[in-house]
């Protein structure tokens, strides 16, 4: 089987598991439950042969329900094909398998999510911050942390301050607009 | 600068008989605190805190096309305890920043800091959750270096400003105060 065939037949595969499926310029993303993720992970592995693990992001959709977005993105090397998992995660539970067992690079990925998004792994060996310190008490890139942080202070140990903000080009406002219009200078051009 | 005090040939044969002729030329006279901020601004030993692209402009002074051993600068050490000035070249993140206030104060007495670029400045473009606003928030610098990264010629002068600084000070007095007011008091 070729790789293009075995992602047409994902559906048949997965079965039920497969919530949906989509194609956007030859990327194949498979939707699924975040209950079926360790057993669809591990079909993925060791049945479809999906053996490298590129990354893992995680995405935060602040406003729609629910609000996190975990990605992953395997590569078969025998295949030669890319897959994508996605699994939606709600705010209240936001704890979802490892698969650290399975890919052992899932680890630090795993680690930066929870640093980052603060999105549980269950099952990891050691769930430790991984870019902020421990102790630090605020996810980063969660929507409704702000760019310029906010203070915190451990003794001995870290503290943080609020970095000034105004007037520079630090902000970019998510849009269609170009890119002159997303990120506002700090001196703008003075209308003739 | 302080010119050394070399008194005009007229008035040394002029001088009573006290010194051997044979040593007669390798005698200075100048103020205490000139000679030792003089060996000090002359030997400076970086400690190269180079946490980011501003380390690689600071390999290049350090290399033989700038060569900062033109300034007595050369010796790198990467023991604090054998170092003079630190050289904060690049972003300070928070994780990063407690680390370097440790190094800075494992550095023996006089110490002085440079800090290298627009990030170890003021932040620089990292107007960030995760970045220290400057490392003047933790340590007394002395000289900022401004550039993104500066060119190795800009950390020269710096280093040249931190030289001229250094010949200022009134090191004797600063580091011996006790004795100081003790000939003082006797008067």
């Amino acid at each position: 089987m070729t790789g293009p065939q075995l992602l047409d037949s994902l559906g048949r595969f997965l079965g039920e598991k497969l919530r949906s499926k989509t194609e956007f310029r030859g990327e194949t993303t498979c939707l699924i439950d975040p209950a079926d993720l360790s057993e669809v992970a591990r079909f993925c592995k060791e049945e479809l042969g999906f053996d490298y693990l590129l990354d893992i992001t995680s995405v935060d959709n602040f406003g729609d329900e629910p609000r996190f977005e975990i990605v992953y993105e395997l590569y078969s090397l025998g295949l030669g094909v890319h897959l994508r998992l996605k699994v939606r995660l709600a705010e209240d539970t936001a704890t979802i398998d490892t698969v650290s067992d399975l890919w052992p690079t899932a680890n630090w990925h795993e680690r930066e999510i929870w640093d980052m998004m603060g999105l549980r792994f269950r099952g990891h060996p050691d769930l430790r911050r991984i870019l902020m310190w421990e102790g630090y008490p605020y996810f980063p890139l969660r929507k409704e942390f702000p760019l310029e942080g906010l203070p915190s202070d451990m003794p001995d140990v870290a503290f943080t301050s609020a970095a000034p903000m105004d007037g520079g080009p630090f902000v970019t406002r998510p849009s269609t607009a170009t890119a002159k219009d997303r990120e506002p200078r700090a001196h703008p051009a003075t209308e003739e | 600068m302080v010119t050394p005090n070399l008194a005009p040939a007229a008035t040394r044969e002029q001088l009573p008989a006290a010194y051997d002729s044979k040593i007669e030329g390798n005698v200075i006279f100048t103020r205490l605190d000139a000679a030792m901020n003089w060996m000090r601004k002359n030997s400076l030993w970086p400690m190269p805190m180079g946490l980011a692209c501003c380390a690689i402009e600071l390999m290049a002074t350090a290399s033989a096309r700038f060569d900062i051993a033109r300034f007595g600068a050369e010796v790198m050490r990467f023991s604090p305890r054998q170092c003079d000035v630190m050289i904060v070249a690049g972003t300070v993140t928070y994780k990063m920043a407690l680390a370097v206030k440790r190094i800075y104060e494992q550095m023996p007495e006089p110490k002085w800091v440079i800090a290298m670029g627009a990030c170890a400045s003021s932040g620089g473009m990292y107007r960030s959750y995760a970045v220290l606003q400057g490392i003047d928030r933790l340590l007394p610098v002395d000289v900022y270096v401004s550039g993104c990264p500066p060119r190795p010629e800009a950390l020269l002068e710096g280093l040249m400003k931190l030289q001229g600084k250094i010949s200022t000070e009134h090191s004797f007095k600063s580091q011996k105060r006790a004795l100081v007011e003790k000939i003082e008091s006797l008067g």
